[in-house]
């Protein structure tokens, strides 16, 4: 549908100090962004963290209270949604209820005044595209939600967007649909060569998605970079957490496990429970300590612990491995380079 | 499922009764030949009144003053009341909940109030009674109907399907025209009807603003004074709820089946 995009060195996406505030609440506290053209660009946060008010400033739904927004090089503020090269997918899909699934996803095309041939042809192969042909003439009412997001992605596609976002795409599916929409979406955006800039607070989603990740908290983006870095080098306490529950250490905490002198975070599945009498590996630090809670989940079992110093751990070790059982006293082993320093925290 | 006691029963057809026996009066006495008084049973049938009806031009004139006026008054109610229903039914402004009461209050306003403050305001203005100044005594409740009817309709649209439209391209005319008004149009319809109605039996206010002018409702009135050929009056009140009560029932049967239309979107 679209030739690759001409590489060019302008973003896709710019925010430069941007600011939106509801009343009171700096809803959008000074956000800087540079999103790259053709690039998968996922913005995590928990609810109320600002990340759907700046898709919805991208979208133009919003407009800036101060700052900067650029959509490749054009200055958007001020300009309404219509005007704009960027489309949506709802999280409720919006899917209009008094059109046939053909009409919704011709709308854009019949706004622009596209002739019916033309249309009704553009939106067959845009369905086509997200695997729902001959659904033209049913009404949304009558799809799954499966179905119907399917139908909102074509109904976006369809006006061939510059970049394409969407808004918690996946949150109203269930599990199964939702791998295997996550594939899709994938698929698609490689094939389309498209930015897709999308909004979740599901950190799984994020990582397995997109080619960058945004994080947000109160309003501000705590850290961006792509997943395994985001994952595996936590710039800060909230990152740590929010991002797979890492174990936050204090600088005391961190220098005692060999770690560096400074805040730092520690995968829990990085942590591996010993066998006793084991030795302990080369460049790991030895940890004793009591077990105060196991939680079985599947392919791994969390495990916490305390040590006698008061210092609290989660593990996460192979299911199959034995011996952790409530208030028993273990032998971790915790290798220093898994303790790492998060740049963001004083 | 459990019966209704048979008291219950009674009351009910009781009830049902008590408000549709005296139309079947009306009727009834369309066809009486006794022109002076209402006897029961009437001494004999007719259809001379019809023919009396046909050939009377005052009659005429009020039926076509009445639909005009109601027509007018009901254009004019499904513009404004439309426009203030997308006003207030999402936009959150200082002052919106006073406005919307203001606009609810003519129809809870007893209607001689209205007429009487209309009345007043017109000869201040020293604006002449003509079919205009009944059209905007109409208009003050028949808007009402319409922005109700638009006001519920609207608040149960979701917000996103509207940012959908624009997000594709709409600008705002063409997503009122293609996305609001689908939506809503039942509603309107219902509404525009139901307006149309209330205007084409109004008495009270249009007492008020008519001037030398009679509608319909005003000449069933004065004619009821006369001593003769009282039932001319019955064949034109026969008439009158043909032309009210049709529209009701196509507007009731219109919007029995809107939930699906507006709430599919959820």
């Amino acid at each position: 549908m679209h030739a690759h995009a001409a590489p060019i060195a302008l973003p896709a996406v710019r925010f430069a100090s941007v600011v939106r505030h509801f009343g009171a609440v700096r809803a959008v506290d000074g956000v800087d962004l540079s999103i790259a053209p053709g690039e998968f660009f996922a913005m995590l946060g928990p609810s109320g963290s600002g990340k759907t008010t700046c898709l919805r400033l991208i979208a133009g739904f919003e407009q800036p209270d101060a700052g900067h927004i650029e959509i490749f090089g054009e200055t958007v503020e001020g300009l309404p949604p219509y005007r704009r090269a960027v489309n949506t997918v709802f999280q409720d899909y919006a899917l209009f209820p008094h059109l046939s699934v053909g009409d919704n996803v011709a709308y854009g095309l019949r706004v622009r005044g596209i002739g019916r041939a033309d249309r009704d042809r553009m939106a067959r192969e845009a369905l086509a595209m997200v695997k729902l042909s001959g659904m033209e003439t049913r009404r949304p009412a009558q799809l799954s939600g499966g179905q119907r997001q399917r139908v909102a992605l074509a109904r976006a596609l369809v006006v061939r967007p510059k970049v394409l976002l969407l808004d918690e795409p996946l949150g109203a599916l269930d599990l199964k649909l939702r791998e295997e929409m996550q594939s899709e979406l994938k698929g698609l955006q490689r094939a389309l060569g498209l930015t897709f800039v999308f909004v979740t607070h599901d950190q799984s989603e994020a990582l397995s998605m997109a080619d960058r990740v945004a994080v947000f908290n109160e309003g501000r983006i705590v850290q961006v970079g792509p997943p395994e870095e985001v994952y595996e080098r936590p710039a800060t306490r909230f990152v740590a957490r929010f991002v797979g529950s890492a174990n936050v250490l204090e600088a005391r905490e961190a220098q005692a496990l060999g770690g560096p002198a400074r805040p730092s975070s520690l995968r829990p599945e990085k942590i591996a429970l010993l066998a006793p009498g084991a030795p302990v590996p080369e460049g790991a630090a030895l940890v004793e300590a009591r077990v105060t809670d196991v939680s079985y989940q599947g392919p791994v079992r969390r495990v916490s612990v305390l040590t006698g110093e008061g210092l609290a751990l989660t593990a996460a070790i192979p299911a199959t491995a034995a011996g952790a059982m409530v208030g028993a006293t273990v032998r971790l082993a915790v290798p220093r380079d898994a303790v790492r320093s998060m740049e963001g925290e004083q | 499922m459990t019966r209704a006691p048979l008291s219950l029963k009674i009351a009910a057809i009781g009830g049902l009764a008590f408000l549709h026996i005296p139309l079947l009066f009306i009727l009834l006495y369309c066809f009486t030949t006794e022109e002076k008084s209402y006897a029961f049973p009437p001494p004999g049938f007719t259809l001379k009144w019809f023919g009396v009806v046909w050939g009377r031009a005052d009659i005429w004139a009020a039926v076509g003053l009445s639909l005009k006026v109601a027509s007018i008054a009901t254009v004019l109610a499904l513009i404004l009341g439309t426009l203030a229903a997308g006003a207030l039914a999402r936009a959150r402004f200082f002052g919106r909940e006073p406005i919307s009461l203001l606009f609810v209050l003519p129809i809870a306003l007893p209607g001689i109030v209205t007429g009487i403050a209309l009345r007043q305001a017109f000869g201040l203005m020293e604006i002449p009674f003509s079919v205009w100044t009944i059209v905007l005594g109409h208009a003050t409740f028949c808007i009402v109907v319409v922005y109700n009817n638009a006001v519920a309709r609207l608040r149960r649209l979701s917000p996103s399907l509207i940012e959908a439209s624009m997000d594709l391209g709409a600008d705002a005319f063409q997503t009122f025209r293609l996305v609001v008004l689908p939506n809503i149009g039942t509603a309107l319809l219902a509404g525009g009807m139901l307006a149309f109605a209330l205007s084409f039996d109004e008495v009270i206010v249009t007492t008020f603003t008519a001037g030398q002018q009679s509608t319909l409702p005003i000449w069933m009135l004065s004619e009821l004074i006369r001593p003769r050929q009282r039932p001319v009056t019955n064949v034109v009140a026969v008439l009158v709820i043909l032309v009210t009560f049709l529209p009701i029932l196509a507007a009731y049967y219109l919007t029995r089946h809107g939930e699906a239309v507006a709430g599919a979107g959820k």
